[in-house]
């Protein structure tokens, strides 16, 4: 039960949407868009996030999308991670988000906003980033495609009212080998610390990362390092953790040297698995 | 419009209520249906106490508003009659307080109801939602698998 009231609202369509999100904040309104609604319910409760009106966006078909066109899979943004992981349609993206909270929460958490999330996990972006997937994105100036890497730093930089609805990958980075682990501090249900994603596509191998600092990420001069394959492991490692984005995280979960260590071992795991399906 | 007039459909039955957006499922469960064998625990999508079934799947009653839930089939503790997952939580003494045995059974029930073929890893996985602070984790496997068998 949360301590305040708001409105809840809950569209058939893109337009509808878009249209009540403008105007409730045109009343001066604070409005969010409501998918699992898990970060409202948990931080409302106690006080540290407040809505006047929530838009749920279950009830959109195009958010609740897995279809597969042409050589794409679309993938919609209030899409459970349970109906991801039952459906499987893409392997690396069924493997990280298995990784994500517990299995019943994650029939609640949903793929958009796992990705939108204030909290600086959301591991489900870590696949999109490795397959140079496409967003469509929804707001008061109609439909976009985006490549996700011209709107994803950090995080997703949506304008006040835009939405994302689905993710568009291509099947080739859907059926490359790939190496994803999420490593806890404590058990094997603990609190997450780091997070990594990498695939092959080609000869190359890409990585992505959650935990490390306050942000997920993906990074060409890290892959640069990682790719340099005339050079043992040891100093491709090396220099990929030369140029790690700034800041790591140092906190209770892990200091930032501890980060930094598990990251070495996890990538050592990564290149032998995928440098051994070379081909 | 903070206030609403819903149908909520709970063991088998309509209920028509006013409710408060802001209000949980699980608080509207036990305040204004008196349904009171889903938990109150953390309340925060970490235990699993107040687990419930919607639409034959486990969900986590204090994560979900009760707005969300119309016209979706809720099934609580109370919606069960002697099914097989009760018995063999009876027969493996798979409790010691009992609090958390609701939410134990409604998702061991959904996982039978989802995944009659369960193998160890999937069983470990849905279990892992819920936290027993008795610790009696080893008969709950035990009563699950004892069922999962007879299927
Ligand atoms: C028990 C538990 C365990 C958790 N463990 C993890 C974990 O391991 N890793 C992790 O990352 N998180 C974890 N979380 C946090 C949780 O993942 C986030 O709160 C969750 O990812 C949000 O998903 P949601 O579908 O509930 O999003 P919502 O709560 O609906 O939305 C989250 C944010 O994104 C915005 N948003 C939602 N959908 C869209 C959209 N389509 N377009 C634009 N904006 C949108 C919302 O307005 C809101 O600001 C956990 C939470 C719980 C309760
Ligand atoms: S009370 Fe719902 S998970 Fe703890
Ligand atoms: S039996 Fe007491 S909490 Fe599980």
């Amino acid at each position: 039960m949360l301590p305040f009231d708001f409105d809840y609202y809950r569209p058939e369509t893109l337009q509808e949407a878009v249209e009540l999100y403008q105007k409730q904040a045109g009343q001066g309104k604070q409005v969010i868009f409501f998918s699992g609604g898990t970060e409202l319910i948990t931080l409302g409760r106690i006080d540290l996030a407040y809505v006047d009106a929530v838009i749920d966006i279950k009830g959109i078909a195009e958010c609740k999308i897995i279809k597969s066109e042409g050589s794409q899979l679309l993938l919609g943004s209030a899409l459970s991670l349970t109906q991801i992981e039952e459906a499987n349609p893409f392997p690396l993206l069924t493997k990280v988000a298995s990784e994500v909270a517990d299995h019943t929460a994650r029939g609640k958490i949903t793929l958009g906003g796992n990705i939108c999330a204030q909290i600086f996990y959301r591991e489900a972006v870590l696949p999109f980033l490795l397959a140079d997937s496409q967003l469509m994105i929804v707001g008061p100036e109609g439909i976009k495609t985006v490549q996700i890497h011209e709107i994803f730093q950090g995080q997703l930089q949506l304008k006040r009212g835009e939405m994302l609805v689905q993710t568009a990958t291509d099947r080739r980075f859907i059926e490359a080998p790939f190496y994803a682990v999420k490593r806890r501090q404590q058990w094997d249900t603990g609190y997450p610390l780091i997070t990594l994603a990498a695939l092959k596509i080609g000869q190359e191998i890409r990585v992505a990362i959650s935990g490390l600092c306050p942000f997920p990420f993906r990074s060409a001069e890290l892959e640069a390092h990682l790719n340099r394959w005339g050079q043992a492991a040891e100093s491709r490692i090396a220099g990929a953790l030369s140029v790690l984005p700034k800041p790591i995280l140092d906190d209770v979960e892990g200091s930032a040297e501890y980060r930094i260590f598990v990251l070495r071992n996890l990538l050592y795991d990564a290149l032998s698995v995928l440098e051994g399906s070379r081909v | 419009m903070a206030l609403q007039q819903i149908t909520l459909h709970v063991n088998g039955e309509d209920h028509n209520l006013t409710v408060r957006s802001a209000d949980t499922l699980l608080f509207v469960l036990r305040e204004k249906l008196g349904l009171t064998g889903s938990k109150p625990g953390c309340l925060n999508g970490d235990c699993g106490a107040c687990t419930v079934n919607v639409d034959g799947w486990p969900m986590k009653s204090c994560l979900m508003l009760a707005i969300e839930a119309v016209g979706k089939q809720v099934t609580t503790i109370e919606g069960l009659h002697n099914t097989p997952i009760q018995q063999a939580f009876v027969e493996e003494f798979a409790f010691q307080c009992g609090y958390c045995t609701p939410g134990f059974i409604m998702n061991c029930h959904s996982l039978i109801e989802q995944h009659p073929d369960a193998d160890g890893q999937t069983i470990k996985e849905w279990l892992e939602s819920n936290i027993c602070r008795c610790t009696s984790y080893i008969e709950i496997e035990k009563a699950v698998k004892s069922v999962l068998r007879k299927d």
